[in-house]
């Protein structure tokens, strides 16, 4: 039996194939679209896989230290690691801020983290660990810095010794990874303009610099400038505990915030890229719906386009389900075709996205029953065009 | 028909190119894709520990130079930054009324001179009234007894003679107290003298001004300080170590000292002292780092990177610090054996300046151990070894 369908497309078969690349490139776009939403989530869920906690312990009444600004003492972490069931507790400091490289300067989150503690990446994928507990970092690829470069944060350089992959913010933006007692500095201290102007304000005030107590003023000015605070401790539990019962310890007993994994994930994702996720998940929809529009109106239009051969095809006394048969593999091949050149396009340009394109194969398969789906749909339309024309067409016309 | 079958074999050749592209694409990326690693073998090294550290530039000796007691600042001689030597006037108090009293005090004792004089004088007249007093007597006790003359004239004489010895007595006494009222107002002028050059603030020792706290006409209470000195020759610096990565710091190691305003030079030193308190606070160790040689204008305070070198470690096991992974809240690494990937759990050691852990347990020499990754590796990953990951 000869396929109607094959010998139809063998005709004009480039026409064909362009229309299933531009369908296809269409159908990248959406894929691409769905895998921003993806990249998006997994960004905040590679975020609290690299700090490797099971419990965020936070300030009180905040939801940090992502979501929210979280301050506490850095000998928090002491009478954390007392409690039972933790099997580490470490410091941590975030803060986004801009990162110079000579002239350049890229926007990143600097990390204070302790060395061998949770909140330490766990892998590298250039240089080392750090080795000196000051002026040394380790940033993400994504940073653009270069293993031996040195990179300016606040008022110290630091040399990039290691660099890692796949460590960004919930924002996307870039980790830098740097000794703890150097983030706090760099968040923590004023500059120098700022800290000359609170001595000299310290210094006007009668209260704090009394003429018959000398070392007063020293005094009240060493206590402005040192600030022990960190933005959370990370705890790991050890094994025989969950991570609920303990952090329902610290709450009780500590009188600070804590998060499981779970409760933290629900933070990033429900509160955090809420509004971000939702905003592209309507485009998303937007677009799938113009897609699946753009595919039935090609697959009608290529029919009614044949509308005459169709016509002398019934003449000469072809079958209906031929006919039907013939426009509906058509219809399916564009699909597939389009589905193809999608998924090749998508995997292509999704690097060059700057923030992270996660294309799940999930999503994949998704998206090629929906295309099949439509082309299907689309086709049942273009079929019952085809069908209910006059074979007198073929002559009359 | 020719011309079909060229069509044909195009569409069935772009046909083959997209399958290709697109078991291409599924293979690079997704859940199928392998995971690239660097692999390393374990091997023997020559490993250089080190220790770093941030310090402070501060001066051994110090010194505080003020007044013992409250009072006005009348002069101050020297500046900040001048050089100063032992015994110098730096600055000098306001005396108030010091110098009265001290003239005062001089004319008392003048007196005083004077007032024995006339005790001397005093004295010599009653040894002469008690000599006349004593012939006197003496003669009239032989008149008495040849019975010339009654004998209340001569108990008389004999009582003249008692009242001139007394009053010779009272005459030494009177002298004896002017001699003594001199020495005590002499003490007075001499402890007001030494209160008015306790008001001239000398240098303790050799030195250069630091700080210059208080200008004249203003009032310092006893111990506030109105200049500071440091002895130049005493520089050293205060190094702050990790007590996490302080193990081996011991007094006489060679330090690398590099000051924050000249970053391009090393200067070399010695840990000089090891402060058995360590701050319980910021959880540092604290030594002092001295300078082999003393470099010429390096200013108090200037922050400093100091990195001490260790013993070395001859030919010890060794493998990158980026192969150290936890998992499980085990420190280990991923052999590679075979195509066989196995977390192995090891004993790290010291590690060197280079970015090498020795290893003390779990590896021998020769392992293939996963130095960088791409992800998180697991049992099951499937990898592929590339040379390198990341332009470096």
């Amino acid at each position: 039996m000869i396929s109607l369908a094959g010998r139809d497309i063998l005709h004009s078969w480039g026409k064909f194939v362009l229309t299933g690349i531009g369908l296809g490139l269409l159908i990248g776009a959406t894929l691409t679209m769905a895998g921003v939403y993806r990249g998006m989530v997994d960004d905040a869920q590679v975020l609290l896989t690299n700090s490797g906690a099971d419990i965020w312990v936070v300030q009180k009444d905040t939801q940090g230290p992502y979501a929210e600004a979280s301050n506490i003492r850095d000998d928090v972490y002491r009478s954390v690691l007392g409690l039972p069931g933790v099997a580490q507790a470490a410091n941590v400091t975030y803060l986004t801020m801009q990162v110079l490289h000579g002239a350049r300067e890229s926007r990143s989150m600097v990390v204070g983290f302790e060395p061998g503690q949770p909140g330490e990446p766990t892998y590298l994928v250039a240089g080392r660990r750090l080795l000196r507990g000051h002026y040394e970092a380790i940033a993400d690829v994504k940073a653009g810095f270069r293993l031996g470069e040195r990179i300016r944060i606040r008022r110290h350089d630091y040399e990039v010794v290691g660099l890692t992959q796949r460590t960004v913010s919930s924002g996307g933006d870039p980790m830098v990874f740097i000794p703890l007692k150097d983030a706090q500095e760099a968040q923590f201290l004023k500059d120098n303009d700022a800290i000359i102007t609170d001595r000299a304000r310290t210094a006007a005030n009668p209260a704090l610099n009394r003429p018959g107590v000398p070392g007063l003023l020293d005094a009240v000015n060493a206590a402005q400038t040192v600030n022990r605070s960190v933005n959370a401790v990370l705890v790991k539990v050890g094994a025989g505990s969950t991570a609920e019962t303990v952090a329902q310890e610290i709450r009780r007993w500590k009188h600070l915030q804590a998060y499981t994994r779970v409760q933290m994930e629900e933070i990033l994702v429900a509160k955090l890229i809420a509004t971000s996720a939702k905003q592209i998940g309507m485009f998303l929809a937007i677009l799938t719906v113009v897609s699946a529009a753009i595919v039935a109106f090609i697959i009608y239009t290529m029919t009614l386009g044949k509308i005459r051969e169709i016509a002398v095809l019934k003449l000469i006394g072809t079958r209906n389900s031929s006919i039907a048969g013939m426009i509906l593999q058509q219809a399916l091949g564009l699909g597939l075709i389009g589905f193809v050149v999608g998924k090749i396009s998508a995997t292509l340009w999704a690097p060059a996205f700057p923030k992270y394109v996660l294309l799940e194969s999930g999503d994949a398969l998704r998206a090629f029953i929906v295309v099949m789906l439509v082309c299907t749909l689309a086709s049942t339309l273009a079929i019952r065009a085809a069908l209910k024309v006059d074979p007198a067409e073929a002559i009359g016309g | 028909m020719k011309s079909r079958f060229s069509r044909r074999s195009a569409f069935i050749l772009a046909g083959i190119a997209l399958a290709a592209g697109f078991v291409w694409v599924m293979a690079r990326s997704g859940p199928l894709a392998p995971l690239r690693v660097t692999v390393t073998q374990v091997a023997r090294a020559d490993l250089a520990p080190a220790l770093f550290g941030i310090g402070v530039v501060e001066a051994r000796r110090s010194y505080l130079v003020g007044p013992t007691s409250a009072g006005r600042v009348r002069r101050v001689a020297v500046d900040v930054g001048e050089t100063v030597s032992a015994g110098q006037l730096l600055a000098e108090m306001d005396p108030v009324d010091l110098d009265q009293r001290l003239s005062a005090t001089g004319a008392a004792a003048a007196r005083a001179a004077k007032a024995i004089d006339t005790a001397a004088a005093q004295l010599s007249d009653s040894v002469a009234r008690r000599e006349v007093a004593a012939a006197n007597a003496r003669r009239y006790d032989d008149l008495g007894r040849k019975g010339f003359v009654s004998s209340s004239v001569t108990e008389g004489k004999s009582q003249e003679l008692k009242s001139a010895s007394a009053q010779v007595t009272a005459a030494e006494a009177a002298l004896a107290g002017a001699r003594q009222d001199l020495a005590r107002l002499d003490a007075e002028r001499e402890g007001a003298r030494q209160q008015r050059a306790n008001l001239r603030l000398l240098a303790p020792a050799d030195g250069v001004v630091t700080a210059r706290d208080a200008e004249p006409g203003s009032t310092v209470v006893a111990g506030q300080a109105v200049l500071r000195l440091v002895a130049a020759d005493s520089l050293w610096v205060r190094l702050r170590l990790d007590q996490q990565r302080s193990a081996g710091l011991q007094v006489g190691l060679s330090a690398e000292i590099v000051l924050r305003s000249r970053p391009g030079q090393v200067l070399a030193g010695k840990v000089a002292r090891i402060e058995m308190l360590s701050d319980s606070v910021t959880e540092e160790r604290i030594a002092q780092v001295s300078f082999d040689e003393l470099p010429k204008d390096v200013s108090i305070g200037e922050m400093s990177e100091i990195t001490l070198r260790l013993p070395g470690i001859r030919q010890a096991l060794v493998v990158p610090s980026a192969a150290l992974r936890q998992r499980d809240g085990k420190t280990g690494v991923w052999v590679h054996a075979g195509d066989k990937l196995r977390f192995v759990a090891v004993k790290p050691g010291s590690s060197g300046a280079d970015g090498k852990v020795q290893i003390l347990e779990g590896l021998k020499e020769g392992d293939g151990v996963i130095v960088h990754s791409e992800r998180e590796i697991g049992e099951q990953s499937r990898i592929r070894v590339v040379s390198v990951l990341a332009a470096s």
